[in-house]
């Protein structure tokens, strides 16, 4: 795939002092994937990471356009691109189920930030609103409007689902990163050394994930 | 016993874990009916109190019973619609008929609402490039399936022009990403040897 993927490469925003190839993109995301996976609780979103792979599939298929049909780099072009494909839209169904799961307690904790700090985009704000009104008009079409008076209120407290932070994960350690307390009955310190592997509460090291420094497997 | 019938409609749900049981309006409609006596039970003790002080107990009592209900309907509603959303990424945005039968009118509309609130933000996706989501929902292994057809289907157009006829009880090498909705649908049976 690098022939295709190269032709592209100039298309991709090089600013960052970190290198940016296609292939970087690609390891990014399949990261992102992983730990959104993973995670109880939905992570920042990588739209920008999204956005550039969509675009170079599409790319990818121009060029394809060129080959002869029966051509074996074909179908292995196809392969990759059904490939990639799958992750892409692997990771946005895990962020909606979540979505879906936790609606309120995503928005709530979501209003809190700013909108460059928010962890959903906008596209995927829009459809958590939308999704939490049409459950609260049946609810309330069905059943509250026909309950006593003092019974009818839609009761967001009541109804909020939360993930569960303390649930275990496996990582693994890209930077190194000391003195991580394990809440729990010894109240130990970890330390966690580059290139190990952990199997941890997922709260005392929620930050890292988001950071890069750990990788969820 | 209270909150009795508010319990059935839950077990229903629970019996029924494939498919979705019919939408109970009469359990419904009982368990709303329990709520208001109670509540208008616990009104008529607070108002004319029979004894002084008023019945305290059961007025508590009759109001934990009104919540249970209540979270129990809730709860059987959205259950409901946790089986119902899990039919708009089976299916598609349209209904099977059959399915149809057993939902409420607001249940209808609320998996229309949910469809179309389903594509605005897949249409949104990667700067409005568009993405189905509800294809390519396994891991793909290769570029083409053996697939038996169950049904006369008909015709066929592939993405590369050609047209097929998928004929009952015949089987077809085809590329996944073209019949993989088929699949789900029940029109081609994946064939795994």
């Amino acid at each position: 795939m690098d022939d295709s993927v190269a032709d592209v490469s100039e298309h991709l925003d090089s600013s960052d002092n970190e290198e940016f190839t296609p292939g970087k993109v690609l390891q990014d995301i399949e990261n992102a994937w992983l730990n959104e996976k993973f995670a109880p609780e939905i992570l920042p979103h990588q739209s920008e990471l999204v956005d550039c792979m969509l675009e170079q599939i599409s790319h990818m298929e121009e060029n394809m356009k060129k080959l002869k049909k029966g051509d074996i780099r074909l179908a292995i072009h196809k392969m990759e691109i059904d490939r990639i494909r799958f992750v892409i839209k692997s990771y946005l169904r895990t962020r909606l189920e979540k979505i879906e799961q936790y609606t309120i307690h995503i928005l709530s904790e979501d209003d809190k930030k700013s909108p460059e700090e928010s962890y959903l985009t906008p596209g995927e704000r829009k459809f958590a609103k939308e999704y939490l009104a049409n459950i609260e008009t049946l609810f309330r079409t069905v059943a509250l409007q026909h309950m006593p008076a003092n019974f009818q209120a839609f009761e967001v407290d009541k109804l909020t689902v939360k993930p569960n932070l303390n649930s275990h994960v496996f990582l693994r350690v890209n930077k190194p990163v000391q003195g991580i307390i394990v809440p729990g009955t010894t109240n130990d310190e970890i330390d966690l050394t580059a290139g190990a592997q952990r199997l941890i509460q997922y709260q005392p090291i929620a930050s890292l994930v988001k950071e890069g420094a750990v990788q969820l497997i | 016993m209270f909150g009795e019938k508010a319990l059935e409609l839950i077990k229903e749900l629970e019996r029924s874990a494939e498919g979705i049981p019919p939408f109970n309006d009469d359990g419904i409609r009982q368990v709303l009916e329990e709520m208001r006596i109670l509540c208008q039970a616990n009104f008529d003790d607070i108002e004319n109190p029979t004894t002084d002080p008023p019945n305290y107990s059961s007025v508590r009592v009759r109001h934990m019973a009104i919540s249970r209900n209540k979270r129990c309907i809730l709860a059987y509603l959205y259950n409901r619609l946790q089986k119902i959303r899990q039919m708009r990424w089976e299916f598609g945005s349209i209904l099977p008929p059959e399915i149809k039968s057993l939902l409420s009118e607001p249940e209808v509309q609320w998996f229309t609402s949910y469809s179309k609130a389903l594509a605005t933000y897949m249409r949104s996706i990667g700067d409005n490039y568009g993405l189905n989501l509800a294809t390519d929902v396994t891991p793909p292994k290769s570029l083409y399936i053996e697939v038996r057809c169950l049904v006369d289907y008909g015709k066929l157009d592939l993405e590369d022009g050609e047209v097929i006829f998928l004929k009952k009880n015949s089987q077809y090498l085809l590329p996944r990403a073209e019949c993989e909705g088929l699949v789900r649908q029940g029109v081609l049976q994946h064939v795994t040897s």
